[in-house]
């Protein structure tokens, strides 16, 4: 448990110190959003429409900076093979670095996702809809992701790579993201529906990016 | 205790890089790996350390924990240093002496040993490379491993560096440690020879 805490402490202070990365995704996020009433133009009653869909195509994007570095840097400097001969287990450390990454990363999208929603003229309720399954959705494409930072921690420029490998792994996200956002708005099915399927992806995510991830660092050699 | 290698073999990316190999290294002892470039002393020390399979073969530690995997009763200091340019010496050594258990010295006394005290607390991005490695050699005594595997450990290493390093082999094998070192350059300390030669 000591160790586990140490690798999630320790990757939050990189992230949070110079060339740690955890801010940019936010940065970018924020542009994302801030240019989509410019392509759309000042229509109030479109944006608000749209704007839940545009913030989490936006989240997904966002996301998906940095997550390159996740394997890479310690795979770069030495430090995932001492990781490795540690006596806490792979899928474990995996697991922390992932969380860290989520905390760093995810989290912060989550949290701004209600101020920037202002600018997309979205209602109160949709502000909280959006605010509430991107907190739960943003975990699941961050494991996803970890397993396309796994398979490319060796490569050069993987961050092209990593983004085309796991983004239609990220659709299922989406649509329940999107779809539990909207019921919560109001339509046919109830808001629990599509954002209990929302969480189960969630869940998935965890288990089945932490061991594919594993097995991918397992293999990089041989 | 000791570490019993056994007709080991290794083959990278289709191509064979040694085989039959095997040697047997006891407590106490050091062993220095020598050979041309590319005969496979890297990838020997990495397979000891569980790092990269083996394509025939057993490396077995006899006598230690059943329950700990020979990588988690080694030390591998490889050619990187395993250093993040914003945590400093201090930060780095705490780390990976909560990651790797079994306490040996204080953070704070480790950097003294090998002379970085005065350092402790600058982020190892303004080290030097000789500094760098120090550090990377001050990992070795956080945590308590029997076997060390070395790997070009002194490179970038001064005269007065390299013989605090001999000191701290020294103490290790005195102690009843292992040290299996990949070297290119004579040692500072005595060790028995394992020549690897090329198209073995």
């Amino acid at each position: 448990m000591a160790a586990f805490l140490a690798v999630f402490r320790r990757d939050l202070v990189l992230g949070a110190r110079i060339g740690g990365g955890a801010g940019v995704g936010l940065v970018f996020f924020l542009m994302l959003v801030t240019i989509m009433p410019f392509a759309v133009g000042p229509d109030m009653v479109l944006l608000a429409r749209i704007g839940p869909a545009i913030l989490w195509v936006a989240a997904l994007l966002a996301t998906l900076i940095g997550l390159d570095r996740l394997f890479q840097a310690d795979d770069e400097d030495g430090s995932l093979d001492l990781l490795r001969m540690s006596p806490l287990p792979l899928p474990l450390i995996v697991l922390s670095k992932g969380l860290a990454h989520w905390i760093s990363t995810g989290l912060p999208l989550a949290l701004a996702a209600p101020f920037l929603g202002l600018l997309l003229a979205l209602e109160p309720k949709a502000l909280l809809a959006v605010t509430v399954t991107l907190l739960v959705g943003t975990p699941a494409l961050t494991f996803i992701g970890a397993i396309g930072a796994a398979l490319t921690a060796g490569m050069r420029r993987g961050g092209l790579i990593l983004s085309v490998l796991v983004m239609p792994l990220m659709i299922p996200v989406l649509i329940f993201g999107i779809s539990a956002t909207s019921a919560a708005l109001g339509g046919t099915i109830p808001f629990m529906t599509p954002f209990s399927i929302l969480i189960a992806l969630t869940l998935f995510a965890f288990v089945s990016g932490t061991v594919a991830a594993t097995l991918a660092i397992q293999n990089a050699e041989g | 205790m000791r570490l019993v290698v056994n007709g080991l073999a290794s083959i990278r990316s289709g191509r064979p890089v040694f085989s039959g190999l095997g040697f047997e290294l006891h407590s106490g002892e050091a062993m220095a790996v020598t050979g041309p470039n590319g005969v496979g002393k890297s990838s020997l020390l990495r397979i000891i350390a569980g790092l990269l399979p083996a394509s025939e073969g057993k490396v077995a530690l006899e006598g230690g924990d059943a329950e700990a995997s020979l990588g988690e009763e080694a030390h591998y200091l490889g050619h990187r240093d395993a250093l993040k340019p914003s945590l400093s010496p201090v930060e780095t050594l705490s780390f990976w002496q909560s990651m790797l258990g079994r306490p040996l010295l204080d953070p704070d006394k480790a950097l003294t040993q090998v002379g970085l005290g005065h350092a402790a607390h600058l982020p190892s991005a303004y080290l030097s490379a000789g500094q760098r490695r120090r550090l990377a050699l001050a990992r070795l005594l956080v945590s308590r491993r029997p076997v060390w595997l070395l790997d070009e450990p002194t490179s970038a290493l001064d005269a007065a560096s390299e013989a605090m390093f001999n000191g701290l082999v020294g103490e290790h094998v005195a102690s009843g440690g292992m040290v299996l070192v990949a070297t290119h350059t004579p040692l500072g300390f005595s060790a028995r020879s394992l020549a690897m030669q090329g198209g073995a």
